[in-house]
């Protein structure tokens, strides 16, 4: 089909695409909870649409239209194959027959991200299942980040889906005693969704994978729909901070760490909406994992642009941080500031203390090891041994050549 | 599971192992990150090639053997190196070809080793 971009039927439809898909899957797959079958139905809508509006103009309404003629689809479908019948009575009852009788669509996403993060569900297809069905992107577009092929993320999703559907889970709030732990998977699986450089917050390597912004989007529906949860501002807090500084992380290509950053390359606005974030989430008393790393962002902002010393401080976030998540990248993240208030030789017996499988292959340890032994005893074997090591796990090619010239300066 | 890693470099990425400026951040970020497979304990074999000038193609057309020189195809990226790895699974496997450092502007292709015949 031939449609230009500029076609205004078109743009609606990409319009209604992003603004309403998720609001679209959560609505319909309350009374559905066939998630493939929804998705499949509001693809066909999004088609139809594509193909109508330029003849007949954008409706006053896009999403209900959308929603209407995806319902047409889903009870067509279970008509024909005498299933689902339970599904059909309740879309029925719950669905408006015409576009006009649905003024505002009540915003159920919660409820979907709330299913997504279920216990029942893989903890590992959290994160893919929220960005599928919330943001609509496609598989292939999840698998390179989660370092999966298009073809497995694909099967994933659907195996995960059907067993949304097999299992019977209800698209609803958790009870009032479960809300703070299914909040918190909702939470973790928007972290995980922007990615693994989040491990290594010490070394600023918070880059490469490609779903941040994406990431934020969920983190910003999370906020809107559950005011009062703290850690969903903790959260977008954190992610914001990160995000803040992308200009000033990489100059021409190079790698610039946090320390040699030029603050005037940070993105102030969008430090200022963090810095409310985090605001907001402390007014709620209601502390965890993710206040507090946004907590040691806000602190270490604050030092690199007013001098301000904030070792000790930040050596007290580090240790709640622990307590809330004791993770190998948070112990890594812990003996770095140790390391600055106290001496390397303190940062150093913390590392030596969590030697063992677990950090043998992971980088952000091998990376801090080697600049606290830099710190401590200058370029020895010992030091470029770790750095060698670092180098060999890095995977972005611009960390990994401001490793090689550290290593470099040892050679010579 | 056995898996083979393809390192495939662009032409402008192999030049670099010759390069006076290039050459001893091509080579570090290859032995560094080969030193980071063995010391994993995953490496069944592997080796470095010499550039795509210096391989020979031999073929049969119509029943006539035909030897060219270069590699099979004249493609952008060319198989710069191998590693055969012993991991637990895919996963495992893709986590450590996203290291490899030919990924700057090369792809690096993960084949699963065939296993043994049965007799």
């Amino acid at each position: 089909m031939a449609v230009s971009d500029h076609d205004p039927a078109r743009r609606a439809a990409e319009h209604a695409a992003r603004q309403s898909y998720g609001r679209l899957v959560a609505y319909l797959v309350r009374s559905w909870r066939d998630v493939a079958a929804v998705e499949d139905a509001l693809g066909e809508a999004f088609a139809r649409a594509l193909e109508t509006w330029p003849v007949t103009g954008v409706p006053d309404h896009p999403d209900a239209w959308l929603l209407v003629a995806a319902r047409r689809r889903l009870t067509d479908a279970s008509r024909s194959s005498k299933v689902r019948s339970d599904g059909l009575r309740s879309l029925l009852v719950t669905t408006p027959d015409h576009p006009e009788d649905i003024a505002v669509l009540p915003d159920k996403r919660l409820e979907l991200m709330f299913a997504c993060a279920h216990p029942a569900i893989d903890t590992t297809m959290h994160a893919p299942l929220m960005l599928q069905t919330v943001l609509g992107l496609s598989a292939e577009r999840i698998a390179s980040s989660f370092l999966v092929s298009p073809d497995t993320m694909g099967r994933r999703l659907s195996r995960a889906k059907s067993r949304i559907r097999d299992i019977g889970l209800g698209f609803q709030l958790p009870e009032i005693e479960d809300l703070p732990q299914r909040s918190a998977s909702v939470s973790e699986a928007i972290y995980a969704a922007y990615g693994q450089g989040w491990d290594s917050i010490a070394s600023d390597d918070a880059t490469r994978r490609g779903l941040s912004q994406e990431a934020i989007w969920l983190a910003t529906v999370l906020v809107h729909a559950a005011p009062q949860d703290a850690e969903a501002h903790g959260l977008l807090s954190l992610m914001l901070y990160c995000q803040s500084r992308i200009a000033a992380r990489r100059v021409d290509g190079r790698y610039v760490p946090f320390a040699d950053q030029d603050t005037k390359r940070w993105d102030g606005p969008m430090i200022a909406a963090a810095e409310q974030m985090l605001g907001n989430a402390g007014r709620l008393q209601s502390p965890g994992r993710f206040q507090l790393e946004a907590a040691i962002q806000s602190a270490m902002v604050q030092s690199r642009r007013t001098g301000q010393d904030m070792r000790q401080p930040l050596v007290a976030l580090h240790t709640g941080l622990l307590h809330f998540a004791p993770t190998i990248g948070n112990r890594v993240g812990y003996a770095v500031a140790l390391a600055g208030a106290q001496g390397p030789a303190q940062g150093l017996s913390v590392l030596d203390s969590m030697a063992d499988e677990r950090v043998a292959a992971y980088q952000p340890y091998w990376a801090a090891r080697a600049h606290l032994l830099q710190l401590r005893d200058g370029q020895t074997p010992l030091t470029d041994a770790a750095l060698r090591k670092a180098v060999g796990l890095t995977e972005d090619p611009a960390v990994r050549a401001h490793l090689q010239i550290s290593l470099a300066k040892g050679l010579d | 599971m056995q898996y083979m890693m393809m390192f495939y470099e662009t032409e402008t990425e192999c030049a670099k192992r010759e390069s006076p400026t290039e050459a001893g951040a091509y080579w570090g970020a290859w032995n560094a990150y080969i030193g980071a497979m063995y010391e994993a304990g995953i490496v069944v074999k592997g080796d470095g090639l010499l550039p795509p000038s210096a391989a020979t193609t031999v073929r049969l057309a119509n029943g006539e053997r035909q030897v060219q020189d270069g590699p099979v195809a004249a493609t952008k990226e060319q198989l710069g190196g191998y590693f055969v790895i012993d991991v637990p699974d895919l996963d495992a496997a893709l986590a450590w070809a996203a290291r490899s450092p030919n990924l700057t502007d090369g792809s690096t292709e993960l084949r699963p080793v065939l296993p043994p015949l049965q007799s």
